[in-house]
């Protein structure tokens, strides 16, 4: 893993994000795509946790995420707290084919905004896309391909999607979340989930970057108002040009 | 061939119970024997009981079929009058020595529960003081006999406390080899020039390489491990997805005592309820009446049944391997799920509730399940023998390595590795606590055989049980890869070998810790060693022995007749083997040998056998079996060589073990 960013022009610093949800709704795969837009059929579950950085440059800043992309199994689930305890992000991800993965990432939301850092960004995800009819919309030559492999889906007619899009965005709107549909397998607005997180990190929780340990304290309450009232811009900003809904 | 598992339910009156079982099985060898249901016993086995000083019993077994006309007949054997008690009835030695496998408890400490007496690596085995600095078999040869009686003794059941005794009649390698030799190095062999030129006949002729007469075993085999479609909601395709499970050669399952399927390698569940039930209920009978079923037979298929607490564990098997070997496979399946969830949390799950559904709390380990299932159906030595495979360095090489992690490590270190395609480069674990090889084969199944760790790319941190180190609670592993090929080398080529698949050239980092929080400072401590490693050539040097790969047995002795050996020093309870180039590539040649390797092992380890030396003709193979306190040596060549020849190689490959036995095995690690 590339660690040396000191030579870049602009100020850079480090982000520490945590990738939590339900087993097998495609956490590894958004980070396999984000990281090295690649993606693996029938990926193997994650076993614990695992940890990789990627570099995201914005117009300002350069932002370099610690990732942690942790494994969704209950059992693991104790194990939570030791990586979204210092995160100044976290990506809760759900399967919109899927209702039980909505309830499993609303406890998690919960979870994070109970116990996490306060000043902490959260986007909701819904991953899997490519299975719904939608995605068809903006152009989407692989539309036939995303119909085919929509293996796991009951409904007949190719649209697998359980969880509309309006439900799940009102919701992210009550708690304040940032808020995406992606497909992992296509890349569709894989990207700009992370430019919007790295966009919403507020400046003040960005001062002592480098060690996960320090940046606590400077995420600490102070930053806690300027992120919410932050997260407006960023997330009009994301739905105008990613959200294909 | 009604080896079917539905088999089982017409025949399952066939059930024998372990401790007098000694007839039924019809263990399917891999010699074209699988095709003669009956004809085992007629099998015109000459066995020769050589008593001779220093070498305990030397049996020598030459198989031939009678089904088979274009044959001649062997050679007369004029040794033959010199053995009085040679068995008369080739049924009566059939049972001494054919079927081992029936009797089976693990017998020796070669099973992967009694290895762990044996602690890993240096041979200081844990109990009894044996002076660490204790480097090659010289020494150890050198000692009294009793410094090898607390291994005869931790092998409660084997045969091995009679190796000790006589120990000291061929203990020494160098010794060992003249009396193989003496043994072997008679005109049994000797052929007519006439004889020959007969092509068929000639030395060069490989194992298993005259298909001509190819019985109908592992046919197929290479649909071993495709997935069998779920069974779809009208059950439509259920006729066809059960022929594709009976095809199988090789099914687990682990169950519930309450009967809730747990796993099973082949199926979804709707195929195998039917199957969970019937099992359960045969095993239920028999632990009802306090006298276990243990195996039993139906067809050429063979069905070990291992029980550990709540849990059923069952292997099916046509590919003849001994109850033992599958009963060792099915304590591996038990020790990945410990791994998993602990003892205590197993426990405590059933305790709580008898029917508890374990496969929720056991999700996403499928795959591990299934990769070491997969790795004992292709066949692997490591498993076979208990024991590890090491990558071969120089010793200051070696000690270079060693000396980094020792000079890197961080307080919450409690054991350190580097591993390279599933071979050990180096291992640094405190004076207290060794590794124990089975916990060693779950991480490596889990790094090298699954996938799942090393696709996702960057550093893992993963929280695991060791169940022979602790199985009470779980240790934190620190997991990065690194690629053998990603330096500056590249332009060169991989080496054309295409059995060797990638696993073979990722180097992995592991560094395992008790406490959960020490991630970062596993971390600093993994770029410490690596830009250290990098820095005194010893990166280079572990590519570049990656890169290389194993020797072929031509390199090691050259112009040999042994196609493929293995040799697992005990004390140190690793192996070594050539590479399975050329002459093995590929599923089915690897999986042919492996059976050979399977019933030599299987041979040798057979309570009450007390063998030491086996040399078994068949007409694909000649391979011989070897064992001594020191080590076991198995080796195979084509099915003309002579046994002199054969005895000549196997004494060239033991002196160079001996020669390179500090390259070839970690003998004393690292200890803080």
């Amino acid at each position: 893993m590339a660690d040396s960013t000191a030579a870049a022009p602009k100020p850079s610093s480090s982000v520490k994000l945590v990738l939590l949800g339900e087993a097998a709704v495609g956490k590894s795969s958004l980070v396999l795509r984000f990281v090295n837009n690649d993606f693996q059929e029938n990926k193997e579950p994650t076993i614990g946790a695992a940890f990789l950085t990627q570099k995201c440059n914005l117009p300002t800043r350069t932002i370099k995420f610690e990732i942690w992309d942790t494994a969704g199994q209950e059992r693991f689930a104790s194990l939570a707290p030791m990586y979204y305890r210092n995160a100044q992000s976290a990506l809760v991800v759900y399967d919109l084919t899927k209702p039980t993965s909505l309830i499993k990432a609303k406890h998690w939301v919960a979870e994070l905004q109970r116990q996490a850092s306060p000043g902490i960004v959260i986007a909701l995800v819904g991953n899997k896309l490519d299975l719904t009819n939608e995605t068809s919309e903006p152009a989407d030559p692989l539309n036939d391909d995303g119909d085919a492999d929509t293996t796991e889906g009951d409904d007949s007619s190719g649209d697998a999607r359980k969880i509309s899009t309006a439900e799940a965005k009102s919701y992210a709107e009550e708690e304040g979340l940032l808020f995406f549909e992606t497909s992992a397998k296509l890349g569709t607005n894989v990207t700009e989930v992370f430019t919007a997180i790295a966009n919403a990190i507020p400046e003040t929780s960005l001062k002592g970057a480098r060690g996960p340990g320090a940046t606590q304290a400077g995420a600490g309450s102070g930053a806690n108002d300027q992120s919410r009232v932050s997260l407006t811009g960023p997330r009009d900003n994301a739905s105008k040009e990613g959200c294909a809904c | 061939m009604g080896s079917s598992p539905t088999a089982s339910r017409s025949s399952s009156n066939n059930c024998i119970r372990q401790p007098n079982a000694s007839g039924q099985a019809s263990q399917a060898d891999d010699h074209g024997n699988t095709t003669m249901t009956v004809g085992e016993d007629q099998m015109s086995a000459e066995e020769v009981e050589a008593p001779q000083e220093g070498m305990g019993a030397v049996k020598a077994t030459v198989e031939d079929r009678d089904d088979d006309g274009y044959r001649p007949p062997l050679p007369p054997r004029p040794n033959l009058s010199k053995t009085p008690e040679r068995p008369t009835t080739p049924g009566g030695l059939n049972t001494s020595h054919r079927r081992p496998s029936l009797l089976s408890k693990p017998t020796t400490a070669v099973s992967s529960i009694d290895i762990q007496t044996l602690s890993f690596p240096d041979g200081s085995r844990g109990t009894f003081s044996t002076p660490a600095s204790r480097s090659v078999s010289e020494s150890a040869a050198l000692d009294t006999p009793g410094s090898m009686t607390p291994k005869g003794k931790h092998s409660q059941n084997g045969s091995e406390g009679d190796d000790t005794t006589s120990l000291m009649s061929y203990a020494p390698t160098m010794k060992g080899t003249g009396d193989l030799a003496s043994l072997l190095n008679d005109d049994i062999n000797a052929q007519s020039p006439a004889w020959r030129l007969l092509s068929s006949k000639a030395d060069t002729v490989n194992p298993f390489e005259a298909i001509d007469y190819e019985n109908t075993s592992l046919l197929n085999f290479e649909n071993e491990f495709n997935e069998i479609a779920p069974v779809d909601s009208k059950g439509g395709n259920e006729e066809e997805l059960l022929t594709q499970f009976k095809a199988k050669y090789k099914h687990y399952l682990c169950l519930s005592s309450a009967g809730k399927p747990i796993y099973s390698r082949h199926g979804d569940q709707n195929l195998i309820n039917g199957y969970i039930g019937i099992i359960q209920t045969l095993i239920s009978f028999y632990e009802g009446s306090k006298d276990p079923l243990h195996g039993f037979t139906a067809g050429g298929t063979r069905f070990v049944i291992f029980i550990a607490g709540p849990l059923y564990f069952v292997a099916i098997s046509r590919l003849g391997e001994s109850d033992a070997q599958l009963r060792s496979q099915l304590e591996a399946l038990y020790m990945q799920i410990l791994s998993t969830l602990t003892l205590p949390t197993l426990t405590h799950l059933f305790s709580n509730r008898p029917n508890t559904d374990l496969r929720r709390p056991l999700e996403g380990t499928e795959t591990l399940l299934s990769s070491l299932a997969d790795t004992f159906t292709k066949g692997s030595p490591s498993a076979l023998l208990s024991a590890l495979e090491c990558l071969k360095l120089r010793k200051s090489q070696r000690y270079v390595i060693n000396n980094t992690l020792l000079k890197a490590r961080t307080e919450k270190l409690l054991y350190g590795l580097i591993v390279a395609g599933g071979r050990l480069v180096s291992v640094v674990r405190p004076k207290r606590h060794s590794l124990h090889p089975s916990d060693l084969q779950l991480i490596f199944n889990m790094l090298f055989e699954a996938g799942g760790v090393k696709a996702g790319g960057g550093e893992n941190w993963i929280p695991l049980c060791l169940p022979g180190f602790n199985n009470r609670g779980y240790l934190y592993m620190y997991v990065s890869f690194l690629s053998a090929y990603d330096d500056g080398q590249d332009g060169e080529e991989r080496p054309s070998t295409p059995g060797s698949s990638a696993r073979e050239d990722e180097i992995a980092v592991l560094l395992i810790s008790a406490e959960k929080e020490s991630f970062y400072e596993l971390k600093q401590m993994r770029d410490d060693v690596v830009s250290q490693l990098e820095k005194n050539g010893s990166m280079d040097i572990i590519k570049a022995a990656v890169r290389q790969g194993r020797p072929s047995t031509a390199d090691i002795v050259p112009g040999t007749q042994l196609r493929h050996f293995l040799y697992k020093s005990r004390a140190n309870v690793q192996y070594t083997m050539p590479s399975f180039n050329p002459y093995f590539n590929g599923l089915l040649p690897q999986r042919r040998l492996m059976n050979l390797y399977n019933n030599l092992h299987a041979q040798i380890h057979a309570k009450h056998s007390h063998l030491k030396v086996l040399h078994s003709v068949s007409r694909d193979s000649v391979s011989l079996a070897w064992s001594t306190p020191l080590f076991e040596f198995y080796c195979v060549a084509g099915p003309n060589a002579s046994r002199a020849s054969i005895a000549h190689g196997a004494n060239k490959v033991i002196q160079w073990v001996k020669r390179e036995e500090e390259r070839v095995f970690i003998i004393g690690g690292a200890v803080f």
